[in-house]
């Protein structure tokens, strides 16, 4: 065992390319290794990765035995019972799908089900869509937001000319790592203004028309993460013709279709109008918070061509993105969005439950903006209101979150998101409680 | 007014070829021959030739749905259950492997996705390492290994001679890979021969993978499916663990539980101590998050509550016995069938010495072509036929083709 691991190690070392351990280092193993054979592997340079730092802030509450703490970390949405929601169209829908015996399991089609495809296609693009009507387009079922973006970044690697994407300032965190290990290198474009808490109209022009012509342009269709700052629909014009204007590719990050307004169609105006003027443009959709498939992973990639000749090649080179990550997407959640999509009456339910979702969400902001105001914590803090969709962004800063962790119990993440949806009456006075004491109070 | 430019910047993208094993089946939906039998892609039909859900499945999500759960994201690393009984189910519960904490499990994407991280890691964290593959293997390991970037060879492993195992051929391969490299290994039932090494040959295997310091990375598809036994199927694995390798394992629940298409799988790593595994883990957590964030719920909820509940458990026992038995039934058939048409003495019994899903027919490209366009028989084009997609109603007209193409066709 003691020479086997020493064959080992000795053997990758070689090769170790030269930023990997030194020789010296291999010494140092083999020493080791004589002492305690059980300590020695190949794997010894590895370190313990942290947590990541959204979804390891659900990590750290669940390791915290408080009774009282509340997790404002990821987006997912709660009751006001503080407990995960399962739509009753979701519901019904699966009811449906199990007493339906012609259903079964046999591998879907590598770019997913077709008519899960149609329907989310439709309900970003209105099925009037031109891109719809001319074939132009190509769908194919991701896992949620994450996997549409990734197999979008990865063709994207491989077909595009300009590997470059910009990604505004701030955004959501993983989509940095999306694109750089699909092999894009990844710039930035200014959209947050921290003095107004507004969007940097003039900056994010400027820095769009700065980028090298035909760069990839990441975007938030509506409820933009972290900040909840959207731009108007003129500003969305003028976007929209700077991007033209340097031939850039714009992508769309769909997360939120329903929850910005409450309404499916205003919230997808922003892609319509970009697809309306005959150009091409990526779009990743996730089912994971308006129907709350969270846990199913269930998304799709839109890709808007010149032609149905490009669409169909574009399909195919899809595919050979697709197999060798992990064959063909899963089919429950699909399954889930299709009928209920395809449903006149649970369709129309939906939009209802939706709007019940996008409204709690409204009513919390509400509570919250009069609990701090009743407080008269310092600052102001009509941001909360004007902010569209999940979250809010506080302004707080990482010790004031921190000290919120640690002293009250609220989980959230470091850059001073909250996720509004997991708010409740019951614990909206513990959070405002926190704020206070911590824009008062904390050491910056 | 801003318009977009005129011409597509995707233009030149070029039309890629159909999968050859996933393409088979879109082939065979096209084609309105009433004699036509879909051999391609490997999963389980009936003796009617039609999908099987198992009866347990239906059970488990019948539950599920009474009991109401919900559906938070999972962990970056899966459900904690599923990966429980998943590496209980590969090793034994009582393994010490297990019960030290030596491992590290990720709930993957299938055996795709599963295999899929391991190379990832494998590029990442050992780079410049060789992977060496069976020759023949499961197309898509080329792809998969192609795309993270980790450079990979063949070693020998079917011999068209004997249409047998080229052990000689195999271990000389190996001895002849650098030091260190990974063996990418099939646990048992190797697609698409068919053909595994018997104990002792596996036994040799490990010698000189110890002997050269390779990793071993176990490709496990098909446990309980090859045997009708899910500890018979694991036995490969299970030595290689107890001789202390460190190594790779791709779990797959796409055939043994008929979940196809809810993509559930597992890749574990093999290591010698808990703090090891507790690392690579973490690792492993950073490829997943920036692929798909964390792993669809259902059907890792479905294994756990097959696996977890005795009854359940027992009736998918059962159940796997059912369709292996029904493989071997064919494969009798089958062998019979080839025997009695086929008077030239040529030796037919390989179909009854291969295991599990495939049949390595020997046929070769031009053949396999034969059976499609002649005989609307669809099969890869590597000469392998699925067996799963078999019933004893079509022997006979198999048979037929596949003599008619073996001995007419050059």
């Amino acid at each position: 065992m003691e020479s086997f691991a020493l064959k080992r190690i000795a053997a990758v070392a070689s090769h170790l390319t030269p930023t990997a351990p030194p020789p010296q280092q291999q010494q140092a193993l083999s020493m080791e290794a004589t002492a305690s054979a059980a300590a020695a592997s190949v794997f010894d340079h590895l370190e313990q990765a942290p947590e990541d730092p959204i979804l390891g802030i659900t990590v750290a509450y669940n390791k915290d035995p408080h009774p009282g703490k509340v997790n404002l970390g990821v987006g997912a949405y709660r009751t006001e019972e503080g407990k995960p929601l399962i739509l009753n169209v979701v519901r019904r829908a699966e009811e449906r799908l199990l007493a339906d015996r012609s259903k079964n399991k046999e591998y879907l089609p590598i770019t997913g089900l077709a008519d899960f495809n149609k329907r989310s296609a439709m309900l970003i693009l209105g099925s009037d869509s031109p891109a719809v009507v001319e074939k132009r387009l190509v769908t194919a079922q991701c896992l949620s937001g994450t996997g549409s973006l990734r197999v979008g970044a990865e063709f994207l690697a491989r077909h595009y000319g300009v590997k470059l994407v910009f990604l505004p300032t701030p955004t959501w965190g993983n989509h940095f790592k999306v694109f750089m290990n699909a092999g894009l290198a990844v710039k930035t474009y200014r959209y947050y203004d921290n003095k107004t808490r507004g969007l940097d109209y003039e900056g994010m022009l400027e820095d769009i028309g700065a980028a090298p012509s035909g760069s990839v342009i990441l975007l938030h269709a509506c409820a933009h993460n972290p900040t909840g700052v959207d731009p108007t629909p003129q500003q969305w014009e003028g976007i929209r013709q700077a991007i033209r204007n340097r031939g850039h590719l714009p992508f769309f990050d769909s997360a939120y279709q329903g929850f910005a307004s409450g309404s499916l169609d205003k919230d997808a105006l922003a892609v319509r109008t970009f697809v309306a003027d005959g150009g091409e443009c990526f779009i990743a959709q996730s089912f994971a918070k308006n129907m709350g498939l969270y846990g199913e992973r269930v998304g799709a990639l839109s890709i808007v061509s010149k032609s149905s000749g490009v669409a169909t090649r574009v399909e195919s080179q899809l595919k050979l993105v697709i197999r060798p990550m992990y064959s063909n997407p899963p089919i429950h959640g699909a399954s889930i969005v299709a009928l209920v999509l395809g449903d006149g009456d649970l369709f129309s339910e939906w939009t209802v439950e939706l709007k019940g979702m996008a409204d709690r969400i409204i009513s919390m902001r509400h509570k919250l903006y009069d609990a701090l105001r009743a407080r008269g914590t310092p600052g102001d803090w009509t941001h909360i209101l004007k902010q569209i969709g999940m979250f809010s962004f506080t302004g707080l800063n990482k010790e004031q979150v921190q000290f919120m962790t640690r002293e009250y119990r609220i989980y959230m993440t470091l850059d001073g998101r909250i996720s509004m949806a997991g708010l409740s009456l019951k614990t909206v006075p513990l959070l405002a409680d926190a704020i206070h004491a911590a824009v008062t109070g904390a050491k910056a | 007014m801003a318009v977009a430019v005129d011409v597509s910047r995707f233009e030149n993208v070029s039309m890629a070829p159909p999968d050859p094993i996933l393409g088979v089946s879109e082939a065979f939906k096209a084609d309105t021959d009433a004699t036509k039998l879909n051999l391609g892609v490997g999963a389980y039909r009936t003796e009617d030739l039609q999908p099987y859900v198992l009866k347990v499945v239906n059970k488990a999500e019948q539950l599920m749905l009474e009991r109401g759960e919900n559906k938070e994201y999972l962990p970056i690393e899966g459900l904690a259950a599923f990966n429980k009984a998943t590496a209980e189910l590969l090793l034994g519960a009582d393994n010490p492997v297990i019960k030290n904490g030596q491992i590290a499990t990720v709930q993957g994407l299938s055996g795709t996705g599963s295999l899929r991280l391991g190379a990832a890691f494998i590029a990442r964290y050992f780079p410049g390492v060789k992977v060496l593959i069976s020759s023949p293997t499961w197309g898509n390991h080329k792809n998969i290994l192609s795309d993270v970037g980790v450079p990979w060879s063949e070693y020998r492993y079917f011999d068209p001679q004997t249409v047998g195992l080229d052990f000689k051929g195999m271990i000389e391969d190996i001895k002849g890979a650098p030091n260190g490299s990974v063996i990418l290994l099939h646990g048992c039932a190797h697609n698409p021969t068919g053909i595994d090494p018997t104990p002792e040959q596996w036994e040799a295997i490990a010698d000189e993978l110890e002997e050269k310091g390779h990793m071993p990375f176990f490709d496990v598809a098909y446990q309980g499916f090859a045997s009708g036994s899910l500890d018979d199927d694991a036995s490969s694995v299970r030595k290689f663990a107890s001789r202390g390798f460190e190594m790779f394992v791709a779990q797959s629940y796409s055939k043994n539980l008929g979940l196809y298409a809810e993509r559930i799988g597992a890749i574990n790593v093999i290591l010698p101590t808990a703090d090891l595994a507790a690392r690579v883990k973490s690792q492993l957590k950073r490829l997943a998050r920036p692929m798909y964030s964390n792993p669809p719920v259902h059907g890792a909820r479905i294994v756990a509550n097959v696996v977890g509940d005795s009854v359940l458990f027992d009736e998918w026992r059962a159940e796997m016995q059912m369709m292996a038995g029904r493989i071997k039934g064919v494969r009798q058939k089958l062998y019979e069938a080839l025997l009695s048409k086929d008077k030239s003495g040529k030796d037919w019994s390989f179909i009854l010495k291969q295991i599990g899903m495939f049949s390595f027919t020997g046929l070769t490209k031009s053949q396999s072509d034969n059976m499609t366009d002649k005989w609307h028989v669809y099969m890869t084009k590597d000469g392998r036929i699925s067996l799963a997609g078999l019933n004893l109603a079509k022997c006979d007209y198999l048979a037929d083709a596949i003599i008619d193409s073996y001995y007419n066709v050059k």
